[in-house]
């Protein structure tokens, strides 16, 4: 992943604004204050494809708090509030 | 396969947006049946078909899933039946594991842990000629190969289109590698799921060539549909045409089939010997105008319905709860909920039973409390009547009509009492729960296909005319049986029904209905709308055509104009917008949320809406001079 030329950031998906793209460096539901377990939150991204290593791309947001987000993940688009994002660490 | 050789058992799986109904369409055509898994509200469809060498199969359309671990009563019925622990349904002797080919990721992840299941299993790719035209090549064989199930394209929509899948089943019944394994499944654990995932993109690299420019369409569109301003104005402007079109369009044909209802009751009065005058006023004011003046809704009722088809085979549905998310969110609800919301305006039961797609039980339960607020099909009749009778046609700024807008005020009022109660519930009692999340796949757009719109609109269709046969005809025969006897005594002044069964049971509520200007008519009316709401109208027509006569019955709308104030109107009106009128959407709630208390909590909570909005639209209405 890295390269001595390009520095690499990690950012939270999140965090990221509108047009942000990168890979996913690593999903962790335990930041993540929500009604189901850290578990259960974790295996919900998994089977949308948030996986280590794919490509995300944060394409639309809405109108109240930005938020929620639609994110390219490789070759599928999916709706996820911020709140939720929060789980998934972005390197670009 | 077990003793009967003779049907060979297919279950369809898939995940949500799949092709999966469109590709069961395209095989069982309109030989297909819907009903309810036993016990719990979970459509189950089925269908036959025969193939090239003549084997029946059937075809079971199971429940959209993304895995196997039944997260809602409907993903647990997929995997109960794909795991044969579903009691009364058939072990399927093969899986087809439909995917999108233009995104298989998630499906190639489902159908790997399909496979551990050990169940015959064969991977179809649906839309195969969309993939093809966006330069998308799959190595079949590879594909094939590296998953180890056999893999067959179809294009579901073109004919022809799922000869191979048809070709390749009769081989594979035929006892061509279709051997069952023994069931290795078990519940994936988030490292099983990621591993699982790799092994699907994997695969997917190895087997499969993406253009080099994808295609943007979809991203296009939804650069302006999903702008946080211009999208909520073109959900606004989507839903405004929906409702005017509901009014207007369907106005033709309501009046062709008005004017049928009619010439069908006067050919049987005259046919009918003038000696036996109770067997006329039977069939042409109980059977003919009741049932007629249900049934006269039928293309309003369709043409929503069309929309709300049209809009789910765009892929525009997930993009509005997108758009409401955050909005529905600051009454509490949650973004999921806006699409049985949606299907409540058609009727509130398939609207409940779509809260399933809601997870957390706090959110669905909220949803299915206001569901009903939502001003379902059953409403139209009523406000129709009554807005056709009290409201002038005309025009306001010149484009749009008044009736139409009031009916669009009936509808907002609906929805923004619905916000009211789910804000009151969330402020009062849910408050201290952290949110459940909102994920959502946002499928490309794709052309809806005029056969599955076709097939869905035929559905509900026969839905609805059905329970006009079945409830409303005999709710119709109860209630001219009610008004009908007895008989007034030899002599009597005044018409036959102010003597009957009805006219003492409406007498004895109107001391609760008369702040609410309603009369005793009315009050008979709302009795068996219990069962349904439309039949209110079909028994008011009842009720005034045994009052008037004939020239009653023709005009039902002209008579109200006339015996009614508009306060009463108005008040009927407001009424309906929160009346808990429907025996079987509380069924269903009772049978949803698996408790008496909600069922009784809704009923409670929407009857002394209905009343308090009615009480002070009469009295307001009175006091500005409408009384």
């Amino acid at each position: 992943m890295t390269s001595p030329t390009t520095p690499t950031s990690e950012i939270l998906l999140g965090h990221a604004e509108r047009g942000m793209s990168g890979t996913i460096g690593a999903i962790d539901a335990r930041r993540v204050a929500s009604a189901l377990s850290a578990v259960e939150l974790e295996s919900r991204l998994l089977e949308l494809g948030f996986v280590e290593g794919a490509r995300v791309e944060v394409l639309h947001q809405g109108m109240v708090g930005r938020d929620p987000i639609a994110v390219r993940v490789d070759t599928i688009t999916v709706a996820i509030r911020r709140r939720e994002a929060m789980a998934i660490s972005v390197i670009r | 396969m077990t003793t009967a050789s003779q049907t060979f058992n297919l279950a369809l799986v898939g995940t949500p947006n799949s092709g999966k109904t469109s590709l069961f369409n395209a095989l069982t055509g309109s030989r297909q049946k819907v009903a309810n898994y036993p016990g719990v509200t979970v459509e189950r469809k089925t269908g036959t078909f025969t193939t090239p060498s003549g084997r029946v199969v059937t075809v079971v359309d199971l429940p959209g899933t993304y895995s196997l671990r039944g997260r809602s009563p409907d993903e647990e019925i997929t995997r109960d039946v794909v795991l044969g622990r579903k009691s009364g349904e058939a072990l399927p002797d093969l899986v087809l594991c439909v995917a999108d080919s233009t995104n298989l990721r998630l499906t190639l992840r489902l159908a790997l842990e399909l496979k551990r299941t050990g169940c015959p299993l064969m991977v179809v790719l649906n839309m195969f000629d969309i993939a093809t035209r966006r330069g998308v090549t799959v190595d079949l064989e590879r594909l094939s190969q590296e998953l180890g199930v056999p893999v067959v394209t179809s294009v579901a929509v073109r004919k022809g289109g799922t000869d191979d899948l048809l070709r390749r089943t009769d081989e594979l019944a035929g006892g061509a590698g279709a051997q069952r394994t023994p069931n290795l499944w078990q519940p994936p654990s988030a490292a099983e799921l990621r591993a699982g995932q790799r092994e699907a993109d994997r695969i997917i690299a190895a087997s499969i060539r993406l253009p080099e420019k994808p295609d943007n369409l979809t991203r296009r569109v939804d650069a302006v549909v999903l702008h946080p301003v211009a999208g909520l104005i073109v959900l606004a402007a989507i839903l405004f045409v929906m409702f005017q079109a509901v009014f207007t369009w369907a106005q033709p044909v309501m009046e062709l089939i008005q004017a049928g209802f009619d010439a069908l009751g006067e050919g049987i009065h005259a046919v009918l010997p003038a000696s036996v005058p109770l067997l006329q006023s039977f069939l042409q004011n109980g059977v003919i105008a009741g049932v007629g003046s249900v049934i006269v809704f039928l293309p309003q009722i369709l043409i929503l319905f069309l929309f709300i088809l049209l809009l789910e085979d765009f892929g525009y549905m997930a993009r509005a709860a997108f758009l409401m998310d955050r909005i529905m969110g600051g009454a509490g609800l949650h973004g999921r909920a806006f699409i049985p919301l949606l299907s409540s305006f058609a009727c509130a039961i398939p609207g409940i039973m779509a809260t399933r797609v809601i997870d957390d039980r706090r959110d669905r339960l909220t949803t299915i409390l206001i569901a009903p607020l939502m001003t379902c099909s059953a409403r139209i009749p009523v406000y129709t009547l009554i807005i056709s009778a009290f409201i002038p046609a005309r025009q306001v700024w010149g484009v749009v009509s008044l009736q139409g807008l009031v009916m669009f005020g009936l509808y907002a009022a609906g929805i923004g009492s619905a916000l009211a109660v789910s804000f009151v519930i969330k402020f009062f009692m849910l408050r201290d729960y952290e949110p459940a999340p909102f994920m959502l796949e946002l499928p490309d757009y794709k052309l809806p296909r005029l056969k599955s719109v076709a097939i869905g609109l035929f559905t509900r269709a026969w839905m609805f005319l059905q329970r006009a046969g079945t409830t409303i005809f005999s709710m119709m025969v109860l209630i001219w049986f009610l008004a009908s006897f007895p008989q007034p005594p030899a002599g009597a002044e005044g018409p036959a029904i102010n003597y009957s069964i009805a006219a003492y049971v409406g007498h004895a509520l109107e001391w609760l209905l008369w702040p609410l200007g309603f009369n005793w008519q009315i009050a008979v009316a709302l009795v068996p709308g219990m069962a349904a709401r439309e039949v209110a109208v079909a028994a008011l027509g009842t009720v005034y055509s045994i009052e008037g006569g004939k020239e009653a019955a023709e005009q039902i709308g002209a008579v109200l104009a006339t015996k009614w104030s508009l306060a009463t109107a108005l008040s009927l009106l407001a009424w309906y917008i929160f009346a808990p009128q429907c025996a079987s959407t509380l069924a269903v709630i009772r049978r949803e949320t698996g408790s008496w208390r909600w069922m009784a909590v809704t009923f409670t909570y929407m009857f002394a809406l209905a009343y308090l909005a009615s009480l002070i639209t009469y009295t307001i209405a009175v006091a500005l001079g409408a009384g």
